[in-house]
């Protein structure tokens, strides 16, 4: 038998006993259809996370800070350093940091790999105002280089001179403009106290809206030419060595593999720093995010068992049935290896059939239920789509449920080319 | 003298083992010659159609040869084997085996498929053979809407597509009124007779038995060399 006469031959075989045929797709269906599922959620979460990851900071830079050497139980007060400069931050009370000085951030920026030093600036805004309307309290993120996804606007420009913000977008309403749209490209005033008590303003464009996030600082961010001038603004009065100190800066590198990474973090850390890159700072957040992932993954999985054995109990009892035919063309002549062929053809097409469909149907019914998720109850999760599918994963699936199909088919139908026809054709 | 076109010696096969042993056939030496009429006569049980089975080559015998055209079918290759059932050996089934869901000229092509013969031809050498059994009408309608009758004479177009040279039949008129079981003969003889087709048909009817050139009596898996049942 010739391989296109074969194939045109499986296929109409297949769409022969229709019952039969329906019955092995439905079963093939559920599976193709679960495994969609289950990796179209995979994705989804998995884009949702990336795109809040980026949200944090940049993935290319470092937060440092400096080292603490004192934290040792019953060492007792350390000596006086004129040199040794420390801030209170939070955390427990009584806990203070070492500051950084213009010197360290020097020393910093000597290190191989390491692009640029900017200090991490923690402004203290006290309001925001768009139009001489209500004031709303307002804090901006300290993280440099955050890139969050955006609901309108732009990306700030961190080279230029204009003072951009991007703000939340529960902002918007309140502040009194009609929406997301209205929002870009309007100035709002900003009010920032000094050291000595007085309210100085600063005026700065509405570059972006930020989405609800999951992992964001639910602050406001800044571009370098606002920094600056509300930092300016912040330290009026205050004496010249303030201007000098800060708890933390961020250490920005050329992106490059993991080694050189840990190779700048060891350098950083002989050095009398501490370095953390973004993946360390939200590393326990992206481990419980792995782990649901996992346990996904393996529902994926035992889907896939229990369909599979659905897909061969349904296929070894079509080939079982029609033993007598088998027998019949192996009395005319038909050779074990095209009697293999045949009829592992015919479960590859079947399987096709019912992975393909199975698919189709989880994408269409995926994309729908999360159109309306999206919408209502998850809509607080802006960005969020919960079932997102890839070409190279569902095309996984498909050839994946196609293969079992094949394996499936192909156990009954070697022991049916095996035997001798006339015990095939007595079978009863 | 000629090579006979089949050929055994000292044939025996055996179905289950210990209690549940049965010796079909115990020793068969034949030989049947090119375009000649044989009947395989024999009660139900005597061995009559596992002699026919081990003729076409559709089982493998437990001891004893079996020669087609002079060449023992044990050296045969796979290949070699299933191109001999295929050109030179035609059956027709007691049961048919029809693909019911089939159209009745896709059933009769079958074998030209397996020998890899084009959509074209197979289409005009199929038409052929059932305008020669006078089926042509039917060639479109689904084989499970067929009369029994009809039934058997498509499943003699199909062991006819591909051209044998022996035609073997078991119970041919078996599932058959004696009208249409006396057409399907006619048909028979007629392929015997006027193509030189060597026809070996197994039969438990003396009467179509009757009609053939050479009887072969088996009783208990063994020849014998009259008609006992008759004589007695």
């Amino acid at each position: 038998m010739k391989p296109l006469e074969t194939i045109k031959t499986a296929i109409s075989n297949s769409f022969r006993s229709k019952l039969r045929t329906t019955l092995t797709i439905l079963a093939i269906f559920v599976g193709a259809f679960t495994l969609t599922i289950t990796n179209g959620l995979g994705t989804g979460i998995s884009n949702y996370i990336d795109a809040q990851i980026a949200a944090v900071g940049p993935s290319n830079a470092f937060t440092v800070t400096k080292t603490d050497t004192s934290t040792d139980a019953g060492s007792g007060p350390k000596k006086y350093d004129p040199n040794t400069r420390v801030i209170a931050v939070g955390g427990r009370p009584g806990s203070t940091q070492l500051a950084l000085t213009q010197a360290d951030l020097d020393k910093m920026a000597t290190i191989p790999g390491i692009t640029s030093v900017s200090p991490v600036t923690r402004l203290n805004t006290a309001y925001i105002q768009w139009n001489n309307k209500d004031k709303y309290q307002l804090s901006i993120s300290p993280l440099a280089g955050a890139h969050p996804p955006l609901a309108a606007g732009t990306a700030m420009d961190d080279t230029g001179s204009q003072a951009q913000i991007t703000l939340p977008s529960n902002y918007v309403v309140p502040l009194g403009l009609t929406d997301n749209a209205h929002a870009i490209g309007q100035d709002i005033t900003i009010g920032i106290l000094d050291v000595t008590g007085t309210m100085h303003t600063v005026t700065a464009t509405i570059q972006g809206v930020e989405e609800n996030a999951l992992l964001g600082s639910g602050g406001a961010l800044a571009n370098k030419a606002l920094t600056t001038a509300l930092d300016g603004a912040q330290n009026t009065g205050a004496p010249a060595v303030g201007l000098q100190t800060w708890t933390a800066a961020t250490a920005a590198f050329t992106p490059t593999n993991s080694r050189a990474v840990n190779d700048m973090k060891s350098q950083l850390s002989a050095a009398g720093y501490t370095a953390q890159t973004l993946d360390d700072r939200i590393g326990t957040v992206k481990t419980v995010i792995n782990g649901i992932i996992g346990v996904l993954d393996a529902f994926a999985i035992i889907a896939l068992v229990a369909a599979g054995f659905g897909i061969v109990n349904t296929l070894l009892m079509s080939v079982q049935e029609r033993t007598r035919e088998i027998g019949l063309m192996k009395a005319m002549g038909m050779g074990s290896g095209s009697v293999f062929a045949l009829f592992s053809t015919e479960a590859a097409f079947i399987g096709l059939l019912g992975s393909l469909i199975g698919s189709a149907v989880a994408i269409g019914l995926g994309t729908v239920v999360s159109g309306v998720l999206a919408r209502g109850p998850l809509s607080d999760l802006s960005g969020l789509q919960i079932l997102s599918f890839a070409p190279g994963p569902v095309a996984g699936v498909i050839i994946l449920v196609m293969a079992i199909a094949f394996i499936a088919g192909t156990l009954p139908a070697a022991r049916a080319a095996r035997q001798n026809p006339i015990d095939s054709l007595r079978y009863e | 003298m000629p090579v006979p076109i089949l050929s055994t010696r000292d044939l025996t096969k055996t179905y289950g083992r210990g209690p549940d042993r049965f010796d079909a056939l115990k020793g068969v030496s034949l030989e049947i010659d090119r375009g000649d009429s044989v009947a395989i006569v024999g009660k139900s049980g005597s061995g009559k159609s596992t002699l026919m089975h081990l003729l076409a080559l559709l089982d493998t015998p437990g001891g004893g040869e079996v020669h087609v055209d002079g060449t023992d079918a044990k050296t045969l290759t796979a290949r070699k084997l299933n191109t001999l059932r295929n050109q030179m050996f035609g059956f027709v089934f007691q049961q048919f085996f029809l693909n019911h869901t089939s159209s009745v000229l896709e059933n009769v092509v079958l074998p030209l498929k397996i020998a890899g013969v084009g959509a074209r031809e197979r289409r005009i050498r199929g038409m052929a053979v059932l305008e020669q059994l006078e089926l042509a009408d039917k060639a479109r309608n689904k084989a499970g809407n067929l009369s029994g009758g009809q039934k058997q004479r498509v499943v003699i177009a199909r062991a006819l597509a591909n051209n044998p040279q022996v035609l073997f039949a078991d119970e041919p008129t078996g599932n058959l009124d004696t009208a249409t079981g006396r057409i399907v003969e006619d048909i028979l003889f007629d392929l015997n007779q006027n193509q030189g087709i060597t026809l070996i048909t197994v039969t438990h009817d003396h009467d179509l038995a009757a009609r053939f050139n050479r009887r072969l009596f088996i009783r208990d898996g063994k020849l014998i060399t009259t008609d006992e049942e008759h004589a007695a």
